[in-house]
């Protein structure tokens, strides 16, 4: 099977934007859609789900989030857990004040709420750049885990604290509280995952996707082709945010079921989703995804050979953890801002022309 | 010579009304004045050059009639009517397209999606069309698709489609700068030095294209050019500026004779 477009004529503008305009891609993402909807649910047990898949999907989701409003706007963040607490919170407080509507409801509200949040916390952007944005980010990420820990109306006054999810069901089938099977909260969190990831994919294929990245570019030239700087970083920051309250939101509900906002949404939060759009790609869809697994499966990776097959110490593993991802987030921002799904597409690239270079 | 209500060319095309008329700009960068009261109209139809020596203030002019520099005085009045303060954008969405002086592309970006670009005043899908696509958001791009195309066709770029802007060289970022900015079909184009730091043969193409942008969409353009030989050529009439002050005002023959000229910008060498 040769991988190339030759033989493929595009006749229309309409063919020429499909998403994966190569027959080979395409069909590779109708055969990832299937195992991911048809196979993996039959085949998994409960510690791939809660070891790998969960985690995977749910920071997809935050991965996308991220990456739109840094690598497709370039509006630095640092608030990624404070975002995330927002949609775990307003989740936890909808679904126990509306325990009628459909929890599926519940996460998405949540991210609307986490979406004007976020554009609150955007607002800044319009007069701070770079580094300073940054630093406003980050005092919404503190500021915001402080206030879900101070304000005890946040966590319905319970006594711990925390805030856990009460049982809740689609189609009479638990996704969230103790008696949840894996494959359902697989499920679950695999439709959020793949609606996720067609809105996103719409929203940077268009115009909307161009007014970001012209602002990123240039905000100057961007101003003087029409785009309203303003509306496109507020835009970005809303679409952003709804992506990551709705992980948020998951992580809480689905995945954790208990939270407390420190440990589960602290800045090392923020870092990690950073460090997996960094690793995956700036300014690719698919490269949130695979920053994402590459994060997820590497402390999974890790530990199942060096402590389980060669008898390491767990905490020597988790040091050389740390020393992998703090090497490779050096050497992508140094040598491939467009992180992994960069190298896909050189090697993409490569095997087009193969076996004829010139 | 213009009058009020238009006139015909040396070549026999016919100008229209006034489109925009700068009135008695005066713009203050702190200390240093970068314009003096400086008057000038551009009207419909025509090619309307702006020359001077280097700091005469010229790229100062294209930024206040696109709304980057604010004056501390002076009106500006386009169609008819004085012109309130506006933002770049705004002004973007009045008809008014611009090249810059050093190239303004977005580098990150492929060649057609900087094109594209140049469309945005007529992408009316709101955020949740784009969310959606199929429908309005998708209908809307293929159309748009279509215009970009016929700019690309006009400006001989095809092969050079799908390139990311960063790998072009200088000659062509120019003309992709270009392209965007035909691609909002303005009313006014205003070009900045465009064939500054091209050879010979790519300063000819540039004129070409000019003229041709021009004659096919009768577009106004307003543009400052280095250049001599080819501000006679190309323009229609012409502005003349040194040290922020007009010093001549007319056609290619009338500014070429007149003596201040002469004296303040063809005497001197320029580069
Ligand atoms: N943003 C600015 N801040 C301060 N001074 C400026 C700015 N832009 C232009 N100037 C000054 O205004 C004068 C005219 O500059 P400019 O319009 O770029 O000239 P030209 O395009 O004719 O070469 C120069 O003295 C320049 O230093
Ligand atoms: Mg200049």
């Amino acid at each position: 099977m040769f991988y190339r477009e030759a033989g493929e004529f595009k006749t229309s503008y309409v063919d020429d934007n499909q998403t994966f305009p190569i027959r080979f891609d395409r069909y590779r993402y109708y055969f990832v859609l299937f195992a991911a909807f048809l196979v993996i649910p039959f085949a998994v047990n409960d510690y791939w789900v809660n070891a790998v898949f969960m985690p995977f999907l749910i920071y997809s989701i935050a991965a996308i989030g991220l990456n739109i409003l840094v690598g497709y706007c370039g509006q630095v963040s640092l608030g990624t857990g404070g975002f995330m607490a927002v949609g775990a919170y307003a989740c936890y407080k909808l679904m126990t004040a509306m325990p009628e509507v459909n929890i599926f409801f519940h996460v998405l509200m949540a991210g609307g709420i986490t979406a004007m949040v976020g554009m609150a916390f955007g607002l800044p952007s319009l007069r701070i750049k770079g580094f300073y944005l940054a630093v406003a980010t980050l005092a919404a990420q503190f500021f915001l885990v402080w206030l879900f820990n101070k304000v005890p109306w946040f966590y319905n006054y319970s006594a711990s604290g925390q805030i856990s999810a009460p049982e809740r069901t689609v189609f009479g089938i638990a996704v969230t509280g103790a008696n949840t099977s894996a494959w359902a909260s697989y499920m679950f969190c695999l439709v959020f995952v793949f609606i996720c990831g067609i809105l996103a994919r719409n929203l940077t294929r268009g115009t909307q996707g161009r007014k970001w990245m012209a602002i990123r570019d240039m905000d100057i030239a961007a101003e003087i082709i029409g785009v309203d700087p303003l509306k496109s970083k507020l835009s970005a920051f809303a679409v952003s945010s709804f992506f990551i309250g709705v992980s948020g939101a998951l992580f809480f509900s689905v995945y954790l079921g208990a939270v407390e906002v420190g440990e589960a949404f602290g800045i090392t939060k923020s870092f990690l989703v950073l460090f997996m759009v960094i690793i995956g790609g700036l300014g690719s869809i698919f490269g949130s995804f695979a920053g994402a697994a590459f994060l997820v499966l590497l402390p999974v990776l890790l530990k199942n050979v060096l402590v389980g097959m060669l008898g390491w110490p767990t905490d020597l593993a988790a040091h050389l953890e740390f020393m992998i991802v703090g090497a490779m987030i050096i050497i992508f921002l140094i040598a491939e801002p467009h992180g992994l799904a960069q190298l896909w597409r050189v090697a993409k690239e490569k095997l087009r022309l193969w076996p004829f270079p010139h | 010579m213009s009058n009020e209500e238009g006139y015909v060319t040396a070549d026999g095309r016919k100008i229209g009304g006034t489109l925009m008329e700068m009135k008695n700009i005066t713009l203050r960068f702190g200390g240093v004045k970068a314009i003096t009261d400086i008057s000038f109209d551009i009207k419909e139809g025509e090619i309307r050059a702006i020359i001077g020596p280097n700091g005469a203030g010229k790229s100062s002019m294209l930024n206040v009639i696109s709304g980057f520099y604010v004056p501390q005085e002076g009106e500006v009045w386009f169609k008819g009517a004085k012109r309130p303060q506006m933002r770049p954008y705004q002004v973007a969405q009045q008809g008014i397209a611009r090249t810059f002086q050093n190239i303004a592309l977005f580098e990150g970006m492929s060649v057609l999606d900087n094109v594209m670009t140049g469309r945005l005043n007529y992408m009316k899908s709101n955020i949740l069309h784009q969310a959606m696509w199929k429908g309005k958001a998708e209908k809307e791009e293929v159309e748009n698709r279509e215009a970009v195309e016929k700019i690309i066709d006009f400006l001989e770029i095809q092969s050079i489609r799908k390139t990311p802007v960063a790998r072009l060289p200088y000659g062509l970022k120019k003309r992709v700068e270009l392209a965007r900015a035909l691609a909002a079909e303005p009313m006014l184009l205003l070009l900045d030095e465009p064939m500054a730091g091209m050879n010979v043969e790519e300063k000819e193409d540039m004129s070409r294209f000019i003229l041709d942008v021009n004659d096919e969409f009768g577009t106004t353009i307003a543009l400052i050019e280095h250049d001599m030989g080819v501000v006679m050529d190309l323009s229609d009439r012409v502005v003349v500026m040194d040290y922020g002050k007009k010093i001549g005002d007319g056609t290619p023959d009338e500014v070429r004779s007149n003596q201040d000229v002469i004296d303040a910008y063809l005497g001197v060498s320029h580069d």
